[in-house]
């Protein structure tokens, strides 16, 4: 499937280059190179580029590609899945999956891509087994390593690859057992410039954290399963149980894991916690006016908080010059992002940003775009579709675990048109 | 020390003492052994043989493999032979991921690996099938014979299998299926057309991009379809009904690119009616990574462009966000066109128009030529849509403008007469727009439509001629040619200026000008003589065909969905077409295996699963029985070792249970509940067993073997922790070529999910056993003569069809009740054949038997037997009967509706007087339905109630009863093995009725009957 890896970053360097077949020269990445500054952005760069003898499918996250080779037919979408796991998985062992973490883990990268394929077929790409076979790095180990020469590599064989819940290292043991739910979900919407919906749905995902210890069987019901018709489970979810009794019954893997997704489509009624009252006018030449105001709408007596609005401006406004009634508001002259930081918002008066816009007189001699505004907000302790989890059992093990559920609305793909 | 390193023993003797070895031992060092006789020996193959733990094996086998020498080929090939029979599963995986390896070292050992891969593929733990399928894709993807006896194994085991096997079984699957299955559509290609009425020109194009194949495949498909008068039903294989049955959970994969195999594979093989369940999943993954995204989009795009009406109810979910990557933008745009259809147009035109001005050029480009496109496709917007395209020329954005007026030139071409004004307004345009193409599209319109505004059109060539010298080619191109048209309609004023832009042309830079600008100049203005001169009108003021505007995704429809091939439109490396359907499906029977019966359609739930891993035990046992005929030591010995293995797991299982009842005794009502809706493998398999062993002669009669098999089993209770005990096993020695006669998960996959059933009531199980281990069942105590007619012989046409319950256990699952159908022919004409042909079944029932036709001579009768699990419930079971008679009448279908009173859905089982009291006192409060009523029968008269519950139910008299003036009877469900207590006791003049059991509704119905039936 892949014949060879190459991470690259935005800049043009190959920060690593990894070959499971025959080694293919790093001038490969020319080609990608060449679609690269073709691309207006670094998201624009076409996932699968075709060259003459090659395919280059590719993955972007943080500053960062990660360009797969493969000489033969390979469906595309294997391979980007795969590229994201690996993502994934350094992300977990760096925190942060970027230039520089992969720079300063050099060892652990290879050591990891060595695992996760075998001739360029994926081999073991479940964190619970890898973190069996190299330890994450941290603090203490690194200097321990330095001082004794020993590598991150475990002594101890990887039995997990055996079993049949790969995703479960075995000999599970913790002091306190514990287990935190998070149900957090992300409005998606598109609003106009009337202020009527044109588009909202939700997405939302349950995150875990099972600290329990041995071989626990976890059930969870729903006071209304009814709500997740379109759902995606983690491989440890009993499908069959799902489909008969509507009840999530799993052995959980250790640590952190996405438990399911859900998808509530357009089709329902999805309810919108704010506004955004907006009238931009830029006029060429003579500048213009901003004046937006935020406030909660149908936010079921929740307070919003987090919240900022982001308006990219066209590449013509030069400088603004606002007012905020609360919050901090931010303009960068290279992005063009204007960046309102509103905070929480109280009940009583709704924030106010207003304000003049200078414009560059000699940017095109047309009209000058109305920019989209882009949202974010959280509202704790509230799932906005009504999901709530109804209870949880464990099975299998005696000890009595701690239980948590936690409930988050987010804004996901949150647009206003003007 | 890096794992996987293997250092080499050099017989020092500071090395080779013991405490050094003990030492090398306890670091899980791995060292190869140098034999101290006969150096020359393979050492890596002693490795394989000597290291006990299965990891090193593995990695050893890893290492080796990775070696790219060629010289070492064989010793690979040695060691490959060698752990592809390896008691380690993990061992035999690595071993299939070495073969790739070996191939591309030395392609010329194919013979022996695909030798390596047909045995890995006989495997039955899903670590291994996997990769045994990856293998085989890489090596011998064109060796689909060997597919067919592993294709229900790969069909069952699919879920459990990790994702990227998944994704490498799912694409083979599609391939085997396009070669051994006829198309399912093709009974409805009539349906087809009327679906798509409103879209002729898709259909015609349809035709016109399939390649030759596929015509001659469609001219025969109709010649076929004039010579049958009527298009002959068609029949889904049930294997192909299985695949489709069992990857469709799959679509639920957090995996998207398990989610978009699932997904082609629907879309290549399923039936048009169960196509639309992918779109859901589809639409799922839009909210994933943008490349994600991309490939999805790409797809969507493919399959709208064909169907659309898939895809409409998401209309929403293909909006576009300012914040998408540019090309993910106009992947939507071009969904959102093929979406559009005449009712969702004007939210569709509103988006475009939002997209018109964004500050993305090209989504303004393609927005204004999606508008074009809608324009085109959907008659009734065609005005609106110019209309709106024309307000965009007034635009003061320049691309704006300039591409409106291409797409309107596109517009007016095809209804030119009637826009005249739209043609004077764009040449005002002439002097403000610079964009060349925007120019030249001008141009040619009013030259090609000169006669219609012959007053402007010599002044607009006059214009142009002045500035001929700055424009763009294309644009020089398309004023030779409004020239030409000019001079051929309107000589007298344009001649001069013709000449002067010929003259122009002449010295033009560019040599296509100055060619073009020679042979037209030849053509209309000849110098002698020219016989082409007089056809110059007809050459260039013909009427011009209108250009059709389409999706650029139609082509792609060539390649199989998901492919690289497909993502690119390119024929890649490595991509082989997905073959058409066969016109003959090939034989089935190949697929025959034995432990694999052929699946019954439309099973669902846990119900069937149960009862086919009874009929995989059966046919388990068979093969034993087999073994035991024509034993030779070596299978003897592997046969111990499987059972030994399988004993020991179920008694982990058990184990893990126990404790787990342990931690949640005061749940257990609700799990006696649950365990009793679930029908669980393991203990269902067991009860089975004792049933078969404590009732008179069963048909199959296990061999003994069994029963010792049995004893081992529950005298081996280990107090190992289970997963221990799952890493010591050594998991079953492969036993060679008829190991696929095993049954796939024999080996207790005790936490896989789709074994759910077994796992979740695992837990339950002792308590079950607990509590009914002494519960024996009864042969029924009475068995009413009377039988129901189910189809009449009017209906029938001469058939007739009478059905009764013989309240004997079934043979075919003892969830089941035994039901015996009679068909009488009272017609003149014997009845070739009847079978059964469908089941049309609500969720959780099932129906075996009756699987052979039977002939049916005049005045005869014939009775089968029907074994029908009603899951407790009072729903019909719908079959469709099948007949056909000698006369011409062809084969007609009925159908017969079974409907079992819940009476018949019980089994008597034995208690005795403590146990019923026991059992009664367990299910008091809500599961117990009671009520007085006076009798019509004397209360004293027990015989005559007894009689009277034994003609409505399936029940047992309970013995020895203390008091006199109580009855009780004792029987259970037979599909959830539900205990049901009757009591009768007297109360004055007036008779209490009290009906006890778990599954109330079950109850209440029972009393409801009795009482019917003994009120008065």
């Amino acid at each position: 499937m892949l014949n060879s890896l190459f991470i690259l970053n935005t800049s043009g360097d190959v920060i690593l280059e990894k070959h499971w077949k025959s080694v293919i020269h790093r001038s490969i990445c020319d080609y990608f190179f060449d679609a690269q500054k073709r691309a207006s952005s670094p998201e624009d760069v076409p996932p699968v580029i075709s060259t003459p003898h090659h395919y280059l499918v590719s993955v972007y996250h943080n500053q960062v590609y990660f360009v797969a080779v493969t000489t033969l037919e390979a469906p595309p979408l294997m391979v980007i899945e795969f590229l994201h796991r690996v993502v994934d998985t350094f992300k977990e062992y760096f925190d942060e999956c970027s230039d520089s973490s992969i720079k300063d883990n050099y060892v652990i990268v290879f050591e990891l891509l060595d695992e996760m394929l075998d001739n360029g077929f994926p081999l073991a790409t479940e964190s619970n087994i890898l973190q069996e076979l190299i330890k994450p790095p941290n603090f203490f180990r690194n200097i321990s390593n330095q001082v004794t020469g020993k590598t991150n590599v475990s002594e101890t064989l990887p039995t997990g690859q055996l079993s049949n819940i790969p995703w479960r290292r075995a000999g599970v043991k913790y002091t306190n057992n514990e287990s935190y739910f998070d149900v957090v979900e992300e409005i998606d919407a598109i609003i106009d410039k009337q202020g009527s919906t044109v588009f909202s749905e939700i997405q939302g995902y349950i995150d875990c954290c099972c600290k329990l210890s041995g071989m626990p069987d976890l059930t969870m019901t729903f006071m209304n399963p009814r709500l997740l018709d379109d759902v995606s489970f983690h491989p440890c979810v009993r499908f069959k149980r799902w489909e008969n009794e509507r009840l999530l019954s799993f052995v959980p893997p250790d640590g952190n894991f996405r438990l399911l997704s859900y998808h509530i489509g357009s089709q329902s009624m999805v309810a919108i916690p704010m506004y955004v009252r907006h009238s931009i006018v830029l006029k060429d030449g003579t500048g213009g006016k901003i004046d937006l105001t935020v406030g909660p709408k149908q936010s079921m007596g929740k307070i919003l908080e987090d919240v900022i609005v982001e308006v990219p401006m066209p590449k013509s406004v030069q400088n603004c010059n606002l007012s905020a009634s609360q919050g901090k508001y931010s303009f960068d002259p290279t992005t063009k992002v204007l960046t309102w930081d509103v905070g929480k918002i109280e009940l009583g008066k709704p924030p106010t940003l207003r304000g003049s816009v200078s414009v560059n007189t000699t940017a095109g001699a047309g009209s000058v775009e109305q920019p989209t505004i882009n949202v974010r907000f959280k509202i704790n302790q509230l799932a906005v579709s009504g999901l709530k989890v109804n209870r949880l059992d464990m099975y299998g093990e005696k000890y009595k675990p701690f239980k948590g559920v936690k409930y988050l609305t987010k804004a996901g793909r949150f647009q206003i048109r003007t | 020390m890096g794992r996987g390193w293997v250092f080499h023993q050099d017989n020092d003797p500071k090395h080779a003492c013991k405490l050094v070895k003990k030492w090398f031992q306890i670091k899980k060092v791995s060292i190869v052994k140098r034999p101290a006789q006969s150096p020359d020996l393979s050492h890596i193959q002693q490795l394989q043989d000597e290291d006990p733990n299965q990891l090193i094996r593995a990695s050893a086998l890893r290492v080796l493999s990775s070696i790219r020498v060629a010289m070492i080929a064989p010793i690979m090939m040695l060691a490959i032979k060698e752990s592809v029979r390896d008691m380690s599963p993990y061992v035999r995986k690595v071993a299939a991921h070495a073969i790739p390896k070996l191939y591309a070292l030395d392609p010329d050992q194919k013979g022996e690996l695909v030798d390596a891969i047909d045995f890995l593929l006989a495997d039955k733990t899903t670590l291994v099938i996997g990769s045994a399928v990856y293998a085989f894709e890489e090596i011998c993807p064109e060796r689909i014979d060997l597919i067919h006896k592993h294709y229900r194994k790969l069909c069952q085991v699919m879920a459990d299998v990790d994702e990227w096997g998944q994704v490498m079984i799912i694409n083979l699957m599609t391939r085997y299926a396009r070669t051994q299955f006829t198309d399912p559509n093709l009974g409805e290609m009539d349906s087809e057309k009327e679906e798509t009425f409103f879209s002729s020109d898709e259909e015609s194009d349809d035709e016109g991009d399939s390649d030759d194949s596929a015509k001659k495949r469609k001219a025969q498909q109709k010649k076929k379809k004039e010579k049958e008068s009527k298009p002959k039903p068609y029949l889904m294989d049930p294997d192909l009904r299985m695949l489709l049955k069992n990857t469709k959970p799959l679509l639920q994969s957090r995996n998207s690119s398990v989610v978009l195999a699932v997904a082609q594979l629907y879309y290549h093989l399923a039936p048009r009616n169960e196509i639309s369940v992918i779109a859901k999943a589809l639409v799922r993954l839009l909210r994933g990574h943008r490349e994600v995204q991309s490939v999805v989009l790409m797809n969507i795009a493919t399959i709208s462009a064909k169907k659309r009406n898939m895809f409409e109810p998401f209309l929403k979910s293909f909006f576009i966000r300012s914040s998408d990557p540019t090309h993910i933008k106009l992947l939507k745009l071009e969904v959102l066109t093929n979406l559009a259809t005449q009712t969702n147009i004007q939210m569709i035109l509103r988006e475009f128009q939002t997209y018109v001005y964004t500050h993305d050029k090209e989504l303004t480009v393609a927005a204004i030529e999606a508008i074009g496109r809608c324009a085109v496709n959907i008659k009734e917007v065609t005005d609106v849509c110019l209309s709106g395209l024309v307000a965009l020329m007034a635009s003061k954005n320049e691309i704006v403008v300039a591409q409106s007026v291409v797409v309107i030139k596109r517009l007016l071409q095809i209804q030119p007469s009637a826009h005249k004004d739209i043609i004077m307004s764009m040449t005002k345009l002439i002097d403000t727009v610079k964009v060349p193409g925007a120019r030249a599209s001008i141009v040619w319109l009013i030259g090609e439509y000169c006669q219609t505004v012959p007053l402007i059109a010599p002044d607009v060539l006059r214009k142009m001629a002045k500035t001929f010298v700055q424009e763009e080619d294309v644009v020089k191109l398309q004023i030779l040619n409004m020239a030409v048209k000019l001079l051929l309609t309107n000589r007298e004023q344009s001649l001069p200026l013709v000449q002067y832009v010929f003259q122009l042309a002449k010295y033009d830079q560019s040599y296509d000008l100055r060619d073009r600008a020679r042979f037209l100049r030849n053509l209309v203005m000849p110098q002698q003589e020219n016989r082409l001169t007089q056809f110059a009108a007809k050459m260039f003021l013909t009427p011009k065909p209108a250009p059709v505007l389409e999706s650029t995704f139609k082509d792609r429809d060539q390649f199989q969905l998901g492919t690289l091939s497909h993502y690119l439109n390119q024929r890649c490396a490595g991509y082989s077409d997905l073959p058409h359907f066969p016109e003959v499906a090939p034989d089935g029977k190949v697929r025959d295996v034995a432990g694999f019966g052929i699946p019954v359609p439309n099973e669902k739930s846990s119900a069937p699963q149960a009862a086919s891993a009874a009929s995989t035990r059966h046919s388990s046992k068979k093969s034993k029985k087999a073994e035991t005929f024509y034993s030779d030591d070596e299978s003897e010995g592997e046969k111990e070792s499987e059972e030994a293995s399988s004993g020991s797991e179920s008694s982990s299982e058990e184990e893990e249970s126990e404790e787990s009842e342990e931690g949640s005794e005061e749940s257990d009502d609700e799990e006696e509940e649950e365990s009793s809706a679930e029908s669980s493998e393991e203990d269902e398999d067991e009860d089975d067993e004792e049933e078969e062993s404590s009732e008179e002669e069963p048909p199959k009669k296990p061999p003994p073997k069994s029963a010792t098999s049995k004893k081992e089993r529950k005298v081996e209770p280990t107090n190992k922790p289970s997963l221990d005990l799952l890493l010591d096993l050594d998991f079953g020695a492969p036993s060679g070529g008829n190991s696929s006669a095993q049954p796939p998960l024999s080996t207790g996959p005790t936490l896989l999910p789709s074994a759910a059933g077994s796992v979740s009531s695992a837990p339950k199980a002792p308590t079950l056993s607990k509590s009914y281990e002494v519960i024996h069942t009864a042969p029924a105590q009475f068995v009413p003569k009377r039988s129901s007619e189910l189809l009449n012989k009017v209906a029938g046409q001469g058939l007739s069809v009478d059905y009764r319950f013989t309240r004997s256990p079934s043979l075919f699952s003892n969830k089941m009740c035994a039901i015996e159908l009679r068909f009488e022919n009272h017609s003149a004409i014997p009845f070739e054949s009847i079978k059964l042909v469908d089941k049309k079944l609500p969720v959780g029932l099932s129906v075996s038997g009756f699987d052979d036709s039977v002939a049916l001579a005049p005045g005869k009768s014939v009775s089968v037997m029907l074994g029908v699990d009603f899951a407790d419930t009072t729903q019909d079971a719908v079959l469709s009967v099948e007949v056909s008679q000698s006369d011409e009448s062809g084969p007609r279908r009925l159908t017969l509706t079974i409907q079992a009173p819940v009476g018949e859905q019980l089994e008597p089982v034995l208690l005795s007087q403590q146990q019923f009291k026991a059992e009664q006192s367990k299910l008091s409060g809500l599961n117990e339905t009671s009520g007085k009523f006076k009798s019509s029968i004397a209360i004293d008269d027990v015989k005559a109630i007894v009689a009277k519950v034994y003609d409505l139910a399936n029940v047992i008299q309970v013995e020895g009863i203390d008091s006199a003036d109580k009855i009780c009877f004792s029987g259970r469900t037979l599909s959830n093995k539900a205990l049901l207590l009757i009591t009768f006791s007297k109360t004055g003049e007036e008779l209490k009725l009290a009906v006890n059991c778990e599954k109330m509704v079950i109850g209440s119905m029972l009393f409801k009957h009795i009482k019917q039936s003994l009120a008065v």
